[in-house]
């Protein structure tokens, strides 16, 4: 027990846990923004991938990294564009043209990724986003090193989360897109276009979904492998249940999960680890959130028109 | 009494030659109206006459096939919620259009603003939410949440959804469909004082009563036309309703009959208790053939509990449910139906149809499985259409035609059809769970004539209502229910409508539980 609470102590474990809780907390708000306007977007996943590939490549082919960031926010909003074209005016099912839209994404990346290198084996390295330690708050011992001492991207996910949280419950863009989620008749009483609201959202929530994959190839990693992303988005989707779509509850959720996912590895290097099958801990942090999201969802306030498309003048 | 007359000022709405068709239903056909600065103005119509869809056409909601809108002098652009807003109409919908997650004061405010701005400071914006509540009587709490309020509640915030955006017209449907007699008085003191603050308002209503005592001016719509307009102090309810249905209503009685053997019997039934739901305690009751048995009593107190009993829905924990003398342990809604139990359900949308099946596919609903519809598994369409042709001419049942989905009917009409399936296999047993709820005097009278008919045919008939003027016309025998106690049998006129009330209020279970 005592190797559990060494880990729990060590400012490295934090760190850690913030680093990988950052491309969830992207992906995660992009997914609460576009349920609560009341579409569910299952085409997280592959838009993750893309912005992962697209963010790479950018910045791969000479670009700054902050131009990859925008490149994969700008690829990621085309893709949600037509997801939201699709679900909002044609009404078609979100379930089906969400995975559709992983699917095409996913393949699109691979696709691209062979007509850009077709010959080259080991996967290219660029240089990432370099941690960006606060000054004076970086020196606080432990917080300091896992919170104060990340890279820039990791900062903006966390400041994209309270400006949303903002923007939700303090602005009357905000009350629209809650309003939207709940009764979209409502909101079109009131002389908004629910078209508008429910298209902008899926946009935007899909431009903060790539910015979490590239979050993967511009910060974490440097390199793009074809399973990076690697079911990340379907774990956002239950984060944003496990949230009650509620920016701040998703947030300590997405950390909960890297949490999860950080002490795994470490225990695996510990006497523990000896003992059992290492799938056991890659299974842990998957394991977890099934119970988490069990004992947290009971109470969760599901907007009331999720998954519902809106249809003008019908009754 | 013309004094009204006069009061009433310019024109401020004008509705010109609207014209609006539904496939082959045509809902409103060359319709003009006007109202006038400071006045009521009830638009008055049976069910499926075209009112909503009116109303509807004004808000932007749908767009007219033919004619035009002027509000103020200025013609309204069609098919624009925002452009009605905008010009001053305020609409309070029949099915409120409020979202439950939000506060009452977000609810207001919503769509008031800017979108991309920090919005009015919530002080500012509670003070006039305040101000408005006081001024016109409308009570209600600006930070509560609007899924914890009552209906009459929901219904005063939708109205200051209206004020709030400065609305000069207001138009209302069906809005006392919802209340409690109290809360439909409170909203007439609310009506009368926006009419004295300039406002001019549009109410829609079935209900005579209700036209008579708040509106002035009165148009009467029939099948999508306006068959009349009349002042209200020059007319009187038999007037309007013979205009309403085009012919004078006579409401069908039920002549004394003979009564046959009996048919179903609850013997001393006692229901679980599940808690919400009140659970029947002892009860016997009697259903014979020739007989309509009346259940009286406020809802909540057992009805459903009865009611899911006769249909198949629920068995008795305690006590004997017998059929055609043979007590039954095994009961399913198939298995009543196949004793020729039907019913009409008391939520037509939530327990009658499926909204979005076809009127075919609704009247075969319960019977998909009888040889006339399917063989061997497999449905014989032609068969059920028929089936539902005839429903529609017989019952007449104002619809497109039987492909469409019965979503797209009226309450009236959905009943129709409801009492159709119901009729047609010559049921032993129907049980009627509050069958003329929400709808208008043809209807009901229709309804009622259909049920006594069933009765002199022998059919044995369960009435359940809480129109206590309903039971004591129809009924056989009345029942009271209260907190699941079922009270002796009392044969038509033998107890006065106060006598059968404190029978509601539970008197008089305790000297016949002694006795027993």
């Amino acid at each position: 027990m005592s190797e559990l609470f060494d880990i729990l102590v060590s400012a490295g474990f934090w760190a850690a846990v913030i680093r990988i809780a950052s491309p969830l907390i992207f992906a995660t708000i992009g997914e609460l923004i576009c349920e609560r306007a009341g579409v569910l977007n299952l085409g997280i996943e592959g838009i993750m991938v893309i912005g992962a590939f697209t963010g790479w490549l950018a910045v791969y082919q000479g670009m700054p990294l902050w131009a990859g960031v925008g490149v994969a926010m700008g690829a990621g909003m085309l893709f949600g564009l037509l997801h939201a074209t699709l679900t909002v005016p044609f009404g078609l099912s979100q379930h089906v043209v969400g995975l559709g839209i992983t699917l095409l994404a996913t393949s699109t990346s691979s696709f691209a990724y062979r007509l850009v290198l077709p010959e080259v084996t080991s996967p290219p390295k660029i240089e990432p986003f370099q941690p960006l330690p606060i000054p004076f708050l970086s020196d606080i011992p432990v917080l300091g090193e896992a919170l104060f001492s990340q890279t820039a991207l990791t900062y903006l996910a966390f400041g994209v989360a309270i400006l949303v949280a903002w923007v939700l419950f303090r602005t009357p863009l905000g009350l629209a897109l809650r309003a939207t989620g709940e009764n979209p008749s409502a909101v079109e009483a009131q002389g908004l276009s629910v078209t508008g609201i429910r298209m902008g959202a899926v946009i935007l929530g899909s431009g903060l979904m790539a910015v979490g994959g590239a979050f993967l190839t511009l910060s974490a990693f440097s390199s793009f492998y074809f399973e990076m992303v690697n079911g990340r988005g379907w774990i956002c989707v239950a984060l944003v249940v496990f949230g009650a779509w509620r920016p701040g509850k998703a947030v300590l959720g997405a950390i909960l999960f890297a949490a999860f996912d950080a002490l795994q590895i470490r225990l695996q290097q510990t006497p523990i680890g000896a003992l059992l099958p290492y799938q056991i801990f890659l299974m842990a942090p998957y394991f977890m959130s099934i119970l988490a999201l069990i004992l947290m969802s009971r109470r969760a306030e599901v907007p009331a028109s999720l998954m519902v498309p809106y249809n003008k003048g019908e009754r | 009494m013309s004094e009204r007359r006069h009061e009433a000022g310019e024109v401020v709405l004008r509705l010109q030659g609207i014209t609006k068709r539904f496939g082959a239903l045509t809902a409103n056909s060359d319709i003009n109206l006007t109202l006038r600065q400071g006045e009521i103005l009830a638009l008055l119509g049976e069910n499926g006459a075209g009112k909503t869809t009116l109303m509807n056409i004004l808000f932007g909601h749908y767009v007219a096939d033919e004619g035009r809108v002027e509000v103020f002098g200025r013609p309204l652009p069609p098919g624009n919620p925002r452009a009605a807003l905008a010009a001053g109409i305020g609409m309070v919908h029949q099915h409120f259009t409020l979202a439950d997650n939000l506060s009452v004061m977000d609810n207001i405010r919503l769509g008031t603003e800017p979108l991309f701005s920090r919005g009015r400071s919530r002080t500012s914006v509670r003070g006039q939410i305040e101000q408005l509540s006081r001024d016109f009587g409308l009570a209600v709490h600006p930070d509560a949440r609007v899924g914890n309020l009552s209906v009459g509640e929901r219904q005063r915030v939708e109205i200051l959804k209206a004020l709030y955006r400065k609305a000069r017209i207001l138009i209302l449907d069906e809005p006392t469909a919802v209340l409690t007699p109290q809360e439909s008085d409170a909203l007439f003191k609310t009506l009368r004082k926006a009419t004295e603050l300039g406002l001019s308002i549009v109410f829609i209503s079935h209900k005579l009563h209700e036209v008579m005592a708040i509106a002035g001016r009165c148009i009467v719509l029939r099948h999508g036309r306006v068959v009349g307009e009349v002042f209200t102090d020059a007319t009187d309810r038999a007037k309007l309703a013979a205009m309403m249905v085009g012919g004078e209503v006579a409401m069908p009685k039920a002549e004394p009959r003979e009564a046959g053997p009996v048919l179903l019997q609850l013997e001393q039934v006692t229901t679980p208790d599940k808690g919400a739901s009140p659970w029947l305690k002892r009860v016997d009751l009697a259903l014979r053939r020739g007989q309509i048995v009346g259940l009286a009593g406020v809802s909540g107190n057992g009805q459903t509990a009865i009611a899911d009993l006769v249909s198949g829905l629920a068995r008795p924990a305690s006590g004997r449910l017998i059929v055609s003398d043979k007590p039954v342990d095994q009961w399913s809604p198939r298995q009543a139906l196949g004793h020729g139990i039907a019913r009409i359900p008391e939520d037509r949308h939530k327990t009658g149809t499926i909204a979005d099946f076809t009127l075919t596919e609704n009247a075969v609903l319960e019977r998909y499985t009888n040889p006339e519809f399917s063989r061997a598994g497999w449905m014989n369409w032609r068969a059920a259409e028929a089936f539902a042709r005839n429903i529609i001419t017989k019952y007449d049942v104002r619809c497109p035609g039987p492909d469409s989905r019965i979503r797209l009917l009226s309450g009236g009409n959905m009943q129709k059809l409801i009492l159709g399936r119901v009729l047609e296999p010559g049921p032993q047993i129907i049980l009627a769970n509050q069958p003329v709820r929400g709808l208008d005097v043809g209807a009901i009278a229709y309804i009622h004539a259909q049920l006594i008919a069933a009765r002199n045919a022998g059919a044995a008939v369960l009435l359940i209502s809480e129109d206590l003027d309903e039971i004591t016309s129809l009924a056989d025998v009345i029942h009271v229910l209260s907190e699941g106690r079922l009270s002796p049998g009392f044969p038509r006129s033998s107890k006065t409508p106060a006598e059968l009330g404190l029978w509601m209020a539970g008197q008089g279970f305790e000297r016949v539980e002694h006795a027993a």
